[in-house]
């Protein structure tokens, strides 16, 4: 059985506990295992653009190391948490200077140099939707499934899965066919619509009616555009890998109004919930 | 802000960002795709522009400043590889590094959640938001 190392980050294990959940019955149910990383720390949610920004970088390379150390392919779930390890670890093959200052840092902590190596980029990051495509493959999984899905599904990739597509290489960034692909092993019926790659609005859903009180604008309005797209294009479900995706789309649903109010309510549900449910 | 001032912090974000906007051709592809689009005063390519000649006053009191998601799509599709979403997270960085400035101070976040929101969304706008 092919392990992994898996890092859940802080969301999955709270409110996104269902994304969690998902990923770790259908990897029992598809044969392989996902090893939780001991004391992993949370990635920060965001990857730090700053160059000078160091220690912003520490939670994700200590389970970069991790998973090198045991010569296992880290998996992560998340979007956000995939995005910055991924770029956390791109930083190692190309700036010396960060590669240097984590490693001073590390040096510091006996727990995280026990091994006495300093960290040279040697893992491997990966998304589940990856290992399906390409370590259980979806003509496998197509075969694994018992109870098809048999809805209209809407993919929505938003940012952090795919951007920058020259470090994370995951799939075409302006199209992309990963989750559409997902869709169709697991028995559904991808729906194709123009602001699957669109952001939904991400932390701004903070400001929304506080530092924000216009309702035309903020996360709130940018994930209804997403919604009002998908369903007119005939989607019933829209998936997503991003917990903070999922909380705002969640909430525009809300505030439909016009033709789409009076329509089925469309759901939002995370990719593993569903691949859960085909597999069952 | 002297001339003196101006070149001093226009090479501290430069430095912070690690781009070159002396490299952008104003294309205005990174404002096109800017979901923010809509509600800036300032949009990227200005942005760029303006760090380049120095003209930095007003964007460091801009609001537009706090309108960039980090989506990436700019610096995706950026023809120069300027990436302008550095240069707007490292002149936000300038502002906020000042003592009291920042946009969402951490006492403050707690007063704007919900029960549902995920974590993931509180660390973001921590990490954004909060020097």
């Amino acid at each position: 059985m092919q392990k992994f190392s898996y890092y859940p980050g802080c969301t999955l294990k709270n409110k996104a506990s269902e994304l969690d959940l998902g990923a770790r019955e259908a990897a029992k149910i598809l044969g392989f295992e996902l090893e939780e990383i001991p004391e992993w720390q949370c990635c920060g949610g965001v990857y730090p653009l700053n160059k000078d920004e160091i220690t912003q970088k520490l939670g994700a390379v200590r389970a970069l190391k991790y998973a090198a150390n045991h010569g296992q392919k880290l998996v992560a779930l998340c979007s956000a948490c995939y995005n910055v390890l991924k770029q956390v670890n791109n930083d190692f093959a190309v700036d010396e200077e960060i590669k240097q200052k984590v490693n001073n840092y590390l040096a510091l902590n006996k727990s995280d140099y026990e091994d006495g190596n300093p960290y040279n980029g040697d893992a491997e990051v990966v998304h589940l939707l990856e290992v399906l495509r390409d370590d259980v493959g979806f003509d496998v999984l197509k075969s694994k499934v018992k109870n098809p899905v048999q809805k209209k599904i809407a993919a929505y990739y938003g940012c952090l899965l795919l951007r920058p597509s020259k470090i994370l290489k995951f799939d075409d960034a302006e199209n992309p066919t990963i989750l559409e692909n997902f869709i169709e092993a697991v028995g559904g019926e991808s729906v194709k619509y123009s602001m699957r790659n669109e952001c939904c609005g991400s932390y701004e859903c903070l400001e929304d009616g506080n530092t924000n009180p216009n309702t035309e604008f903020g996360a709130a309005s940018k994930s209804e555009k997403i919604i009002k797209d998908a369903v007119s294009h005939g989607a019933e479900i829209i998936i997503t890998a991003c917990p903070l995706c999922m909380y705002n789309l969640k909430k525009a649903i809300n505030n439909l109004d016009g033709e789409f109010a009076g329509r089925p309510k469309i759901e939002i549900k995370y990719f593993t919930e569903i691949l859960c449910e085909a597999l069952k | 802000m002297t001339a003196e001032q101006i070149a001093e912090l226009k090479s501290e974000i430069i430095r912070i960002s690690g781009t070159n906007p002396k490299a952008c051709m104003q294309c205005g592809k990174c404002s096109g795709t800017c979901p923010s689009y809509d509600e800036m005063e300032y949009h990227p390519h200005q942005i760029v522009r303006m760090v380049e000649t120095g003209d930095l006053e007003p964007i460091l009191n801009s609001p537009s400043l706090y309108k960039c998601l980090s989506c990436l799509a700019c610096l995706e599709r950026c023809p120069r590889q300027v990436e302008p979403a550095k240069i707007v997270e490292a002149v936000r960085t300038v502002v906020e590094r000042q003592k009291e400035n920042n946009h969402l101070p951490k006492e403050k976040i707690r007063d704007f959640l919900d029960d549902d929101m995920p974590q993931q969304a509180i660390v973001s706008a921590m990490r954004k938001f909060s020097k």
